[in-house]
């Protein structure tokens, strides 16, 4: 096994507010390899898209990384000065966003975008950065490149926009893309094609993916490995295939029974009932309990570890597996 | 502050009254405080002129041309101390400030009133009678908001010529169309609105309909506006006295207390336009504050 | 489009006709300017005889279809007191004020761009709250204090800069201008500057909204995660969103810096059209007056009717909701 891209350690993100400190990462881990693809899943609030953004160093005031540890190519992250953490990014680490809309900047041209991030890192001529511009559209499957680098972002269909967003993300060949539901806006047959093209691309180069979704189905066809987040926490970590098949945790089994899939064809949808607790009021114990199906007074306290090979939950009681002493 | 002069007691077991909630919150804020007693000294000043300044301005028998253009802190001829200077005439300047403070006020608040009267009462009007009357007074509203108000004013006082009841009619002119459109749309909203179903039902007459239910709800979210306008008036009152249009020199505001200071500012004589200046900026910059609060407190959703 | 256009062009007819009625009735019946033409002690036969020469004489009905038939020929009437065409006495001084607005709109953008940028960048910051307090005090104080102001530190106590006039001019293609000479320049600042203040307090609330608005955009993020320097990101990501709008608003407030102009003037002795209206006034030469006031108004109603029709071009919802904003 080769030693992991990135490695996040009991990495925690506090948002400072009138009424105190709100937790919105809580001690989560995560390990890429180099060229794996990683999904994070969860609800809206989960904290999937401020793990996302820790990940960058573009967590803005009032919010701050509490704690941690975010190992990338051998440097920690946390507490890297800015000028540092910019040069890595969009170079060696990249992310795309989920409203192709408005992640181009709405009046400046394609080309202008994405000259200026070639030069941001590299001293190049104006002519060689917009060679690379337009080779960069071509590789992901834009037609008539040379027009679309003329053209204003409102002029391009969603789709467009969201290939020359990762087209973007990928002029420098990161080691790592980061990619916050970047197909959700977009139409189901659009979305297919942008999740194997992304895929492709990354694999090419062998850029690590950790893919950010509420969409199951989605990372079931795209990663090597799934997070399922809840709360601000990492319930459950291990590869798809085998999560999907026999969860641990009660939450990732409820997530399952909820998504339509081609397995459970005909059967109802299950429903997870109640709401994801809010940010404030989380109880101390597993944040799910109250809405777990197998919760007992004991999950008011600090859940454990439960683990089966290659694979983690933090749950009283898994589904699958052993609670470790 | 009468509030705390109330018996304690069963008094204080009952909930608390929504304007004492209201005061509460707007005395936490201790520049509007500041606001607020800079606005009680001004108006009580301008009120009891005659009773405290030091001098009868207009008293012609009373000043002294021996004693022009002193500096702040002089002493008179005749023993008394010019605090605040006096303008070329040998005026005391304090008492020609607190003088034009009243003419000041007593135009911007009174134009201020008509202007609120009236705009609410052709904003009603729109609202209840819709259709062409409505279309016409929305389209003359249109048509003077879309010019910058100095220029209606000019274009009034141009015609009319100095007085102060022609600058209050300018400056009526001036804003009553601001007043008119927001009471309009405010009706708009309130008449759809169950109490107004409730009135129409039980058949009241017409007027008992617009002026006890529907005005009273659409008038409190203007009151805190026209508060901050009475500071625009203020303001463009001085403008256009400044300007030597607006006030008569028999009856001069601020506005034309700096004007005439002004030649002497360039020699040097700097006390007879800035005291008046000043007097007039801390009465804008206070009533700016206390409506500022107010607003926040009365309307929170109007805070920016 | 056809319908509007024409119906818009009958409105602004239409309100130039009321206004001139409005102007001319207003300005001619009330005062008598006979009083102050004539020598004090006049016969009647002498003031009749002035007021004859005058056409003061006859109904005013009639004066006022002299008046409207002559307006349409471009001519409003001779000045009395300086014995020329109204319309050529305002021409004459009508490249001073030009001169000042324009110079009043070019400070109150470029400093007023930056100031609110960096307010909207650091809204919290004591720097920032002091730059919104300055515009919230450039707003509501009146103009002709802060000009006297300016005149009292810069020109009397400091001595660096002239109180009044124009200073010394030039004639470059037959209209005077004090912009290309030394003392011209001196003697602009502080009118300019003046003039300046209100619209700069505009542009700063303007630019302040904006920038705050823009940086919250995904854009933004999505500049930051290319790696782009702040410099880059604010200076062209962020500026350029907000140029549009700041731009638009300040072209619509041209023509209210011509009329805020008279105040202007009147401080600093500006031979421009402002300080020419309050003299006039003053005069009681109704010609200029009128004149003055009717080609103001007609400017004010060709840029509403410009912008309405731009407006118009580009949102075709404008067309459909007249009255209602």
């Amino acid at each position: 096994m080769t030693a992991p891209v990135l490695s996040v350690e009991a990495l925690s993100v506090a948002f400072r507010t009138e009424h105190g400190d709100l937790t919105a990462l809580d001690r989560i881990d995560l390990a890429v390899s180099p060229g794996e693809v990683v999904g994070l899943v969860g609800e809206s609030g989960s904290g999937k898209s401020v793990t996302g953004l820790a990940l960058m160093g573009l967590i803005d005031a009032p919010g701050r990384i509490s704690g941690g540890a975010i190992r990338f190519e051998g440097r920690d992250l946390v507490g890297l000065p800015e000028r540092d953490l910019r040069s890595l990014r969009g170079t060696r680490l990249a992310m795309i966003f989920q409203d192709p809309m408005t992640t181009l900047n709405p009046v400046l041209r394609v080309d202008t975008q994405m000259v200026e991030a070639i030069h941001a890192h590299e001293r190049v001529s104006a002519a060689a950065a917009r060679a690379r511009a337009r080779e960069a559209l071509v590789r992901v499957g834009i037609p008539a490149p040379d027009e679309r680098l003329r053209a204003y972002p409102h002029q391009l269909s969603g789709g467009m926009r969201q290939r020359i967003a990762i087209a973007i993300a990928l002029l420098h060949r990161p080691a790592l893309l980061i990619a916050d539901e970047p197909t959700t806006a977009l139409d189901v047959t659009i979305q297919a094609q942008i999740l194997a093209e992304a895929q492709t691309l990354c694999a090419e180069m062998g850029t690590a993916l950790v893919w950010i979704t509420h969409d199951l189905a989605v990372v079931a066809g795209l990663a090597d490995r799934i997070c399922v987040m809840y709360a601000g926490r990492i319930v459950e970590e291990g590869p798809v295939a085998a999560v999907i098949e026999a969860p641990m945790h009660p939450y990732t089994a409820g997530l399952i029974g909820s998504s339509p899939s081609r397995n459970a064809r005909g059967a109802p949808l299950t429903q997870i009932p109640g709401l994801a607790p809010s940010l404030g009021r989380r109880p101390p114990g597993c944040a799910f309990a109250p809405r777990c199906p197998s919760a007992t007074p004991d999950c008011a306290e600090p859940p454990p570890v439960a683990a089966l090979p290659g694979r983690t939950a933090l749950c009283r009681h898994p589904l699958h597996g052993e609670v470790r002493a | 502050m009468t509030a705390s002069s109330l018996p304690a007691g069963p008094v204080a077991a009952r909930p608390q009254p929504v304007w004492r909630r209201h005061v509460r919150a707007f005395l936490r804020d201790p520049l509007a405080l500041l606001g607020l007693a800079v606005l009680v000294l001004a108006g009580g000043a301008a009120l009891l002129a005659p009773f405290i300044a030091p001098q009868n301005p207009y008293d012609l028998a009373t000043l002294d041309i021996m004693d022009a253009g002193m500096p702040p802190g002089s002493q008179s001829f005749s023993g008394m101390t010019y605090w605040l200077g006096t303008d070329a005439q040998g005026r005391d300047m304090l008492s020609a400030i607190i003088y034009g403070l009243r003419v000041s006020l007593v135009v911007s608040l009174s134009a201020t009133l008509i202007a609120v009267s009236v705009g609410a009462s052709l904003g009603i009007l729109a609202a209840h009678a819709g259709g062409r009357v409505d279309a016409l007074l929305m389209r003359l509203v249109d048509l003077q908001l879309s010019f910058p108000a100095i220029l209606i004013a000019l274009i009034l006082l141009a015609s009319f010529g100095r007085g102060v009841d022609k600058v209050v009619i300018a400056l009526v002119a001036v804003q009553w169309a601001y007043y008119a459109r927001a009471i309009r749309s405010a009706a708009l909203v309130e008449r759809r609105r169950d109490y107004m179903e409730a009135a129409r039902a039980l058949a009241l007459p017409t007027r008992s309909l617009i002026f006890r239910h529907l005005l009273p709800n659409c008038l409190s979210p203007v009151i805190v506006v026209a508060t901050m306008q009475v500071a625009h008036a203020i303001a463009l009152e001085a403008t256009l006295s400044f300007l030597g249009v607006g006030v008569p020199v028999t009856e001069p505001s601020l506005g034309l207390l700096i004007k005439n200071g002004y030649d002497y500012l360039l020699s040097g004589k700097y006390w007879i336009s800035t005291f008046p200046g000043i007097a007039l900026v801390t009465v804008i910059v206070a009533i700016n504050l206390v409506g500022d609060r107010l607003r926040d407190v009365l309307n929170p959703r109007l805070a920016a | 489009m056809l319908t509007y256009l024409f119906q818009r062009f009958g409105q602004a007819l239409v309100t130039i006709a009321a206004m001139a009625l409005l102007v001319f009735v207003g300005v001619y019946a009330i005062a008598d300017p006979i009083d102050m033409l004539a020598a004090p002690d006049a016969t009647a036969d002498e003031r009749a005889a002035i007021a004859a020469r005058l056409g003061l004489d006859r109904p005013l009905p009639v004066q006022f279809a002299t008046f409207a038939w002559n307006a349409l020929h471009g001519d409003l009437g001779r000045s009395f007191v300086y014995n020329e065409p109204a319309v050529q006495v305002i021409l004459q001084r009508l490249p001073a004020t030009l001169e000042l607005a324009f110079t009043a709109l070019a400070i109150a953008v470029v400093v007023g761009l930056p100031l609110g940028l960096w307010a909207g960048l650091r809204p919290d910051s004591a720097s920032g709250r002091a730059i919104m307090a300055g515009s919230i005090l450039g707003f509501s104080l009146p103009n002709f204090w802060q000009g006297l102001m300016l005149v009292l530190v810069f020109a009397v106590t400091l001595g660096w800069l002239p109180a009044g006039g124009r200073g010394e001019t030039v004639r470059v293609l037959g209209i005077e201008t004090g912009l290309l000479t030394l003392d011209g320049l001196r003697h602009l600042v502080l009118p300019a500057l003046n003039l300046a203040l209100f619209k700069l307090a505009v542009v700063i609330r303007l630019a302040r909204a904006g920038t705050r608005e823009a940086m919250l955009q995904d854009f933004v993020r999505f500049a930051r995660a290319k790696g782009l320097a702040p410099s880059r990101i604010v200076g062209v990501h962020v500026l350029k969103t907000i140029l549009l709008p700041v731009i638009t608003v300040i072209g619509l407030e041209l023509g209210s810096m011509i009329a805020f102009a008279v105040v202007t003037e009147t401080v600093f002795a500006w031979p421009g059209i402002g300080k020419l209206l309050i003299d006039s006034i003053n005069r009681l030469d109704r010609p200029v007056v009128v004149a003055y006031l009717m080609l103001t108004v007609c400017l004010f109603i060709v840029i509403n009717l410009v912008v309405d029709l731009i407006y118009a071009a580009l949102d075709p919802r404008v067309r459909l909701s007249e009255s209602e904003p």
